[in-house]
């Protein structure tokens, strides 16, 4: 095997392995939210604005 | 998993990913990339191929989600009713039929080689591939028969064609089971056991020095050097870069229909950047550092130069080359059955993916429940699959099924979609749409590329694919009676799903979908002002 054969099977398989790495990181360390079950302050009613006037 | 509003949903992130990677993942990354890449110039392949996965691959995924979860976030997840969204216009629904055909088409042979790679593995279980003197090359031809029309139905195949039976049942109690106990779970299982099984067999590949005293020059190393040293006069070579082009196209499941429908069962607020990326990072782990460091070394090491004339073919050199070197290994008897299995996990992964577009067409377009849709999916591919196993003397019918779908089809399904991205849609609304959720930033300049570069490029990959092998095939098709019948059946099928496609385009015109959008979106406008 020549010495490019090496550097680029080397090359490619690093550059592989760094990104699948770097993509299930991210993926894996989310937080595990359902955002359907999230409530902004304005989603929330607390009816205190029902009489208001 | 079923929502709220009755629709169906992933489960979880990783399934989602997963299940796009299992689709994507196939025979191909193991047995096609590797053929190729020593074919056109070994390590310098991989210049075209990384600049084509860059240009051309992660940008369609990226597309191809986008487009999939804003259809679905307007309750669309059938190709013709995406389309229809992104495009408002009466023809939009209609090139969705090519989304849907594609798939369907392509399970009706592939299915088949599933249950070869199955057939192989039990093989190996029972030692039948591993008696003295087993000549792989006719047992392979025996196999799948290639000798003659009918042969899975003579009386020494019974459990041939019972094993194609269970596989084909298997797919649709799968799919039967719906998106998210159906598929991702398979996928979550499946996937992470498939990487354990190609790593074993890599780790013996790997080890195996120079196994061949006589021949002390085919070593692992020789064999690593015959499949990545690079020729550099290959890359002045325009087929190199078609080649390198075609199997970035290809393993990444782009234009298969497939990714718009598992990305319409996305919630609004969902990640389609980080996931997307993902789900390609996770093909290409398979393809290169799995595919490309197993296949062809293997080959070398015990078959020497002769292992080139396997690298043309993927049957070949699945079939027949790597069976010869299973059968020289230490442990082959084991190793053989490690792989083939793993082949056939590959496969189901990919195959259950290319049922599920058409059951969701049939679903919201006919209001069908999922046993009825099922059933009809299961009736349509059973004639399909039959007539592949049947007309079995030359793989000719698999052969025309292959490239005028498994070809040519795709190619034009991806220009379709990208036109629809980068012109329909429009590339601002499209940035916006992929960053809703997003975890990670797209670069603007994806958004520009996908308008202006992405379909030139696929133009310029079709045209010459298409001079160079369409005469070809359009010469086969007027002198062999089952090519003929292979197209007509084609053609038949084609028009069934476009009335389909017609008849689902009246129902949701008449119940108003497509108004109610549009209303919603003017209201949006207007609030927006």
């Amino acid at each position: 095997m020549t010495l490019a054969g090496w550097i680029i099977m080397g090359s490619s398989v690093t550059a592989v392995l760094m990104l699948v790495s770097f993509c299930l990181y991210r993926v894996l360390t989310l937080p595990n939210v359902d955002v359907d079950r999230l409530h902004g302050p304005s989603d929330i009613d607390t009816r205190d604005t029902q009489n208001a006037d | 998993m079923a929502s709220a509003t009755g629709r169906e949903h992933w489960g979880s992130r990783i399934g989602v990913i997963l299940a796009v990677a299992g689709s994507a993942v196939g025979l191909g990354n193991f047995l096609r990339f590797p053929g190729l890449a020593a074919q056109n110039g070994g390590g310098a392949f991989m210049l075209p191929y990384f600049i084509s996965l860059l240009v051309l691959g992660i940008p369609l995924c990226w597309a191809e989600w986008t487009m999939g979860r804003y259809g679905g976030t307007r309750g669309f997840n059938s190709a013709p009713g995406v389309f229809t969204v992104v495009w408002r216009h009466p023809l939009a629904k209609y090139f969705g039929g090519l989304a849907l055909m594609i798939p369907m088409v392509i399970y009706m042979y592939y299915v088949l080689i599933e249950a070869w790679c199955l057939g192989y593995a039990l093989s190996y279980l029972t030692g039948e591939m591993t008696q003295p003197n087993q000549n792989f090359s006719q047992f392979f031809n025996q196999f799948v028969g290639i000798e003659e029309d009918g042969a899975l139905l003579a009386p020494q195949n019974r459990m041939r064609l019972l094993g194609f039976g269970l596989v084909f049942v298997l797919n649709f109690v799968l799919i039967y089971r719906g998106v998210s106990k159906g598929i991702e779970l398979l996928c979550k299982f499946a996937m992470p056991l498939m990487a354990v099984l190609a790593i074993i067999v890599l780790v013996r590949v790997l080890t195996l020095g120079a196994p061949d005293p006589s021949k002390p020059e085919q070593t692992v190393v020789a064999g690593l050097g015959f499949m990545w040293n690079p020729n550099a006069e290959k890359l002045w070579d325009p087929a190199t870069w078609l080649a390198a082009s075609g199997q970035i196209f290809f393993s990444l499941s782009v234009g298969f229909g497939i990714i718009v429908n598992y990305a319409s069962y996305l919630k609004r607020n969902d990640d389609i950047a980080l996931s997307g990326l993902t789900s390609c990072s996770v093909n290409e782990f398979f393809e290169v550092c799995l595919g490309g460091l197993i296949t062809v070394p293997a080959a070398f090491i015990f078959l020497g130069d002769q292992a080139a004339q396997f690298t043309g073919s993927t049957f070949g050199l699945g079939f027949n080359a790597l069976p010869n070197v299973f059968a020289r290994m230490w442990g082959g008897q084991f190793f053989g059955f490690l792989w083939f299995f793993m082949l056939f996990l590959a496969a189901i992964t990919s195959s259950v993916s290319m049922l599920q577009p058409v059951i969701a067409f049939l679903e919201e377009g006919f209001g069908l429940r999922r046993h009825a849709s099922v059933a009809l999916l299961g009736l349509i591919t059973a004639l399909g699959c039959g007539y592949v196993a049947y007309f079995s003397k030359g793989l000719v019918a698999l052969d025309t099924f292959d490239f005028w779908v498994g070809s040519v089809m795709i190619l034009l399904l991806a220009l379709v979609q990208s036109i629809l991205y980068g012109w329909a849609l429009g590339i601002e609304r499209g940035h916006k749409e992929a960053h809703q959720g997003a975890h990670i930033r797209i670069p603007w300049f994806v958004q520009l590329m996908l308008k202006y570069m992405v379909p030139v490029y696929l133009l310029a990959m079709l045209i010459p694919f298409c001079v160079n092998n369409v005469p070809k095939y359009a010469l086969t098709i007027s002198k062999d009676p089952v090519a003929l019948g292979s197209i007509l059946f084609l053609a038949v099928i084609l028009a069934f799903l476009l009335v389909m496609i017609h008849i689902a385009g009246k129902r949701w015109t008449a119940d108003g979908r497509f108004a109610q959008l549009d209303l919603e979106e003017r209201k949006k406008g207007e609030a927006t002002l």
